[in-house]
């Protein structure tokens, strides 16, 4: 599970009012390089939640590698350090091993073999 | 990619070694898999550059697919953790990178509007009844450019009606139609629902 997905995903139980973002609990995770695309970057950017995406890479162990508030825009085009920064905690890091953490409700959803089991049990449908 | 090319790469996959009758779990052939994808790309331009969601994504065929074809970004969601580790053997194979989730599409919760285009070849319902249209309407709440499906073309007049009235599409479409040929994996089917009919659709939310 990479970063991009994390920050599409909130708890799915029912009743949940507050479930997002998921916290993460990274126990392994792996890093694999992948072809570089400003253009995607910058399209996709708007659509991001920064504080989502800052805290999945702070709990992979990268307290620094995206500023903490989001950045304007304009950032986009005129740093090419922030676009490469952007694009390894969206795109390159994998979580193989741990969990997703609702937030209102702290029930574990365990990540195996870099897929997250979001299935729910009986009560919480 | 050329077409024949990426038929022939999808026909290399591996597929659903212990097929669950409750899941609906049959493969998209190559062949349709490949047009499917070839003509979301080649015609519409949904694909290249974009992120793309495999509903009930089973083995990873139209995921992969779609990573083949330039997709950016691709998760595949089904309910069932062997066809998943499946899904990511093969895409392992073909040294692609394809996110995979397991979890039900009825009870699926994303928020924002990431994810560009939905494929997907649902459960027709002959399971249970409306499976389909569970997947439909979760497709129209997370795609913000297009949704190509597959349906049975006797439901035809439904999924338009339902695609207007209850998810507000801006168009949908039939973009053809298909002989769908069940391998006859299930024993409970007779042999005339072996060759069904089913409509290729493009939606657009
Ligand atoms: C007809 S198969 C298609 C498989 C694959 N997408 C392909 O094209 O080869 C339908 C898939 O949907 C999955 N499925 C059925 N019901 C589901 C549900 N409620 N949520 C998620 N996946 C489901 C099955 O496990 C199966 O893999």
């Amino acid at each position: 599970m990479r970063l991009l997905t994390h920050n599409m995903l909130a708890c799915n139980i029912k009743g949940v009012t507050n479930g997002y973002p998921l916290g993460l609990e990274a126990e392994k995770w792996v890093e694999k390089e992948v072809d570089f695309n400003a253009d995607f970057l910058r399209g996709v950017f708007p659509k991001i939640e920064w504080r989502a995406l800052v805290g999945a890479a702070r709990a992979l162990g990268f307290p620094d590698l995206l500023p903490e508030d989001a950045p304007d825009p304009s950032v986009l085009s005129s740093s090419d350090d922030f676009l490469r920064r952007f694009h390894r905690a969206l795109l390159e890091l994998h979580v193989e091993e741990g969990a997703l953490v609702c937030p209102e409700t702290g029930r574990r959803f365990p990540i195996s073999k870099g897929i997250p089991n979001m299935l729910l049990h009986e009560d919480e449908v | 990619m050329k077409l024949k090319q990426l038929e022939g790469l999808l026909g290399s996959i591996q597929q659903f070694s212990n097929p669950k009758v409750d899941l609906e779990q049959y493969p998209t052939g190559p062949h349709i898999a490949s047009r499917l994808l070839y003509t979301a790309e080649d015609t519409f331009g949904d694909v290249d550059g974009k992120v793309v969601a495999d509903f009930g994504c089973g083995c990873g065929t139209l995921g992969i697919a779609s990573a083949l074809l330039g997709a950016e970004y691709i998760i595949g969601i089904d309910l069932d953790a062997q066809a998943l580790q499946t899904a990511s053997t093969n895409a392992e194979n073909l040294e692609l990178d394809i996110d995979l989730m397991q979890c039900n599409i009825k009870s699926l919760s994303w928020s924002g509007r990431v994810v560009d285009t939905v494929v997907m070849n649902p459960p027709f319902g002959t399971r249970k009844k409306g499976s389909d249209v569970v997947f439909l309407s979760m497709a129209f709440k997370v795609a913000s450019q297009a949704i190509y499906s597959l349906h049975k073309t006797s439901t035809r007049e439904h999924v338009k009606r339902v695609a207007f009235r209850d998810f507000n599409a801006k168009c949908a479409e039939v973009l053809c139609e298909l002989r769908f040929d069940l391998p006859q994996l299930y024993k409970f089917h007779k042999k005339k629902e072996v060759d069904i009919e089913v409509d290729l659709w493009r939606f657009v939310p």
